[in-house]
């Protein structure tokens, strides 16, 4: 029997290079040995990627692309198919999951330089992705056929009318009728289900592969394959299987629990990853008074309207997402890493985070002339990380860099240092109980807190030079 | 814990609404562990709203599953005369009467809770008061000029609104009643709250399930992490 086993794998492995495809990708596929907490992201976006293919496919079999049907059709797979509920939460909440963790994972590349030489093609890849998943978001948004799906697609489609000449034809040939209806709905189905999905699995392939040719980057920035034992393994590498596996696998399992926790406690988010004017269906003739689109589009929102022409709107909109694609070349400094890059790098980079975290809280807001006006001047921040650094980072200073990678203390090692920051901050001071005898008991002390937030905004500030 | 759930789940949402009208929403005491309350609710919706508003995405089987009440009690006590356990919630109002009596056809409630909130609801069906310009006799402080009539009259009395200029505009500031109904005032919130928490309920009905299973998940999770965590600790030994 074993020996029929054995000639039977021979058989296939004889016609299929399986061994050399999980030697190359996986046990002899080396990764340097420091990742930390922000390189779970990329591995958190694959895992998101097939939970929402799998939901994704069971909701199909239950939800109906008709105008008059869809929304009913939702609510059925809520109340009367079985676990329909659990399905459709963790396929919308997957969706805001999504961006959350691509989010993070394309902060991570900006810090730690990802996107530079050799890996601009990565970058380029992921920023496809980017794109291909805004696409697949937006049309998935319209399914479910609420008021907010409804007008939501019908203003950003009406977008496509700012373009000069082509403008309105554009739009009426996106929509396929004058107004957003049935045969939008159908489209974006047709969109979302098969032919979006397709280009983000293709695309992610061609991410992994660009990735596995020229090898991860890593905190420090440095490249591991400069320094390699006798048997060109490098010495800072480690096989991604067995070690990246089983990391992983804890960083998922910690993704879980926060996304169960919205999953069963909190599916809506206050309002944001399910808003409350999508539980009533589609009305053409009544347009909701504040129409907002979900939380992950609304910084390019905000600049949308901080620009007071329709069509130089769009243009700013677009180009906020195209200089991204650019960076590789806008960056001009030869160090990778935010360890040792320059002073004027790391403040730049803290703007842009204020700036993209504030255009998303104005884009949730009316637009009022104040609103309005903070939102003209986080555009211009938002451009000017980007435009002015093919400038400010020629000029910077940066640090030495180290021949072979560093060790940083881990979450484990830093634990102990915040138990004793806590300690300090909430002390146990001799209190009188009840029945009048002294016992020790947490109380927070005002001058310690002082000193710890003091000590920690030196640190945060010489960090930043 | 369960109550903060609530509270974020609710308030937020409503939130949004508050800033529209002049009177402040009162808070409504939504406690979906309470299944009489839900059940008195029912009970209440199938007398007073049921005659105009469906909620097409329940059915009466499902309040016997949810609130563990028995199939028999559920058709005698809740649901109207004739109606089979497995009927959705319809109204026996037709759509064209409706356009005719009200201008307006009476919105399906299944949701009405989601898109509305709690407190807007409990707002609302206290916030009618007597205006004779209005075609109904009744207007509403929270949904001015509303094509629904004052159904519960009987039980609250009548109100007359308190009315201050405001920036050249009239806001009602609050509602004072001018004549007692069936009900007292307390009986009459409890009535009320008790519907608001039965449309809470009607508004996602797995509610009740979801959040039982909910801490066997995270307990799951955190087990599963824990040891994936010792594994990954005892791969990771040998590397420095």
């Amino acid at each position: 029997m074993k020996h029929k086993i054995t000639e039977c794998t021979d058989w296939f492995l004889d016609r299929f290079p399986l061994t050399k495809l999980w030697n190359d990708h996986m046990a002899h596929y080396y990764a340097p040995k420091n990742f930390n907490i922000w390189y779970f992201f990329g591995s958190l976006a694959l895992f998101v990627l097939v939970m929402q293919l799998v939901t994704g496919i069971l909701l199909t079999m239950n939800y109906k692309p008709d105008a008059d049907l869809a929304f009913d059709s939702v609510e059925y797979i809520m109340r009367d198919v079985n676990w329909g509920w659990l399905v459709r939460y963790m396929h919308s909440t997957g969706a805001s999951a999504f961006f959350i963790i691509v989010y993070l994972h394309m902060f991570r590349g900006i810090v730690y330089g990802s996107f530079k030489q050799p890996r601009e093609l990565i970058w380029i890849f992921g920023m496809l992705i980017f794109v291909a998943l805004m696409a697949e978001a937006f049309m998935g948004y319209l399914l479910p056929w609420g008021q907010m799906s409804y007008w939501g697609a019908q203003v950003i489609i009406s977008l496509f009318s700012a373009i000069p000449v082509i403008g309105d034809d554009l739009s009426l040939w996106v929509r396929g009728d004058y107004v957003v209806s049935d045969a939008t709905l159908n489209r974006f189905f047709a969109f979302h289900v098969i032919a979006v999905p397709l280009v983000l699995i293709i695309l992610v392939f061609l991410h992994i592969v660009a990735l596995h040719e020229v090898g991860s980057n890593n905190p420090d920035g440095i490249d591991i394959k400069a320094s390699k034992d006798p048997y060109g393994v490098p010495v800072d590498g480690i096989p991604f299987h067995p070690y990246y596996t089983v990391k992983d696998i804890v960083g998922i399992g910690v993704f879980m629990f926060f996304f169960a926790v919205v999953v069963f406690y909190m599916p809506e988010l206050g309002g944001y990853f399910l808003e409350d004017a999508n539980f009533i269906p589609a009305d053409p003739l009544k347009t909701p008074e504040h129409i907002a689109p979900v939380w992950y589009f609304t910084p390019f929102y905000a600049i949308l309207r901080a620009v007071p022409d329709k069509f130089a709107g769009v243009i700013a909109m677009g180009g906020a997402i195209v200089v991204l694609f650019l960076l590789p070349w806008l960056d001009r400094s030869p160090v990778k890493s935010i360890r040792y890059r320059g002073g004027i790098y790391k403040k730049a980079v803290l703007l842009f985070v204020i700036s993209f975290i504030g255009l998303g809280y104005l884009g949730t807001q009316p637009a009022t002339p104040t609103a309005t006006m903070f939102a003209r001047v986080l555009t211009a921040v938002y451009f000017g990380f980007f435009l002015l650094m093919p400038l400010y980072t020629r000029w910077e200073k940066f640090k030495e860099i180290p021949n072979r990678l560093t060790e940083q203390p881990s979450l484990e090692d830093r634990l102990p240092g915040w138990i004793a920051a806590a300690d300090e901050m909430v002390p146990k001071t001799p209190v009188t109980d009840e029945q009048g005898q002294t016992v020790e008991k947490r109380r927070p002390n005002t001058a310690a807190i002082g000193k710890v937030l003091v000590r920690n905004a030196k640190k945060l500030k010489e960090s930043l030079d | 814990m369960k109550k903060f759930i609530y509270i974020l789940l609710l308030i937020l949402p409503v939130s949004v609404f508050a800033s529209s009208g002049g009177m402040d929403l009162d808070d409504a005491d939504v406690d979906m562990s309470d299944y009489s309350s839900i059940e008195r609710g029912a009970k209440y919706y199938v007398t007073y709203c049921l005659g105009c508003h469906s909620t097409k995405h329940m059915r009466y089987k499902r309040i016997a599953l949810d609130l563990e009440l028995d199939e028999a009690k559920v058709l005698e006590a809740i649901a109207p005369y004739g109606a089979n356990i497995y009927d959705p919630m319809l109204t026996a109002m037709n759509k064209h009467d409706s356009t005719k009596w009200f201008g307006t056809n009476p919105p399906d409630l299944s949701l009405i809770a989601r898109s509305r909130g709690a407190d807007w609801l409990y707002s609302y069906l206290k916030g009618f008061y007597k205006d004779s310009d209005s075609p109904l006799g009744a207007n509403n402080a929270i949904f001015k000029d509303v094509g629904m009539p004052n159904v519960l009259w009987q039980l609250q009395g009548e109100q007359s609104p308190v009315i201050k200029n405001e920036n050249g505009q009239e806001v009602i500031t609050k509602l004072i009643s001018t004549k007692p109904g069936t009900m007292s005032a307390k009986e009459f919130d409890k009535l009320v709250n008790d519907l608001v928490n039965f449309l809470v309920y009607v508004g996602e009905p797995v509610q009740l399930e979801r959040q039982k299973m909910g801490k066997y998940v995270l307990l799951f999770i955190f087990l599963f992490t824990a040891i994936a965590y010792l594994l990954k600790r005892e791969y990771w030994r040998d590397i420095h």
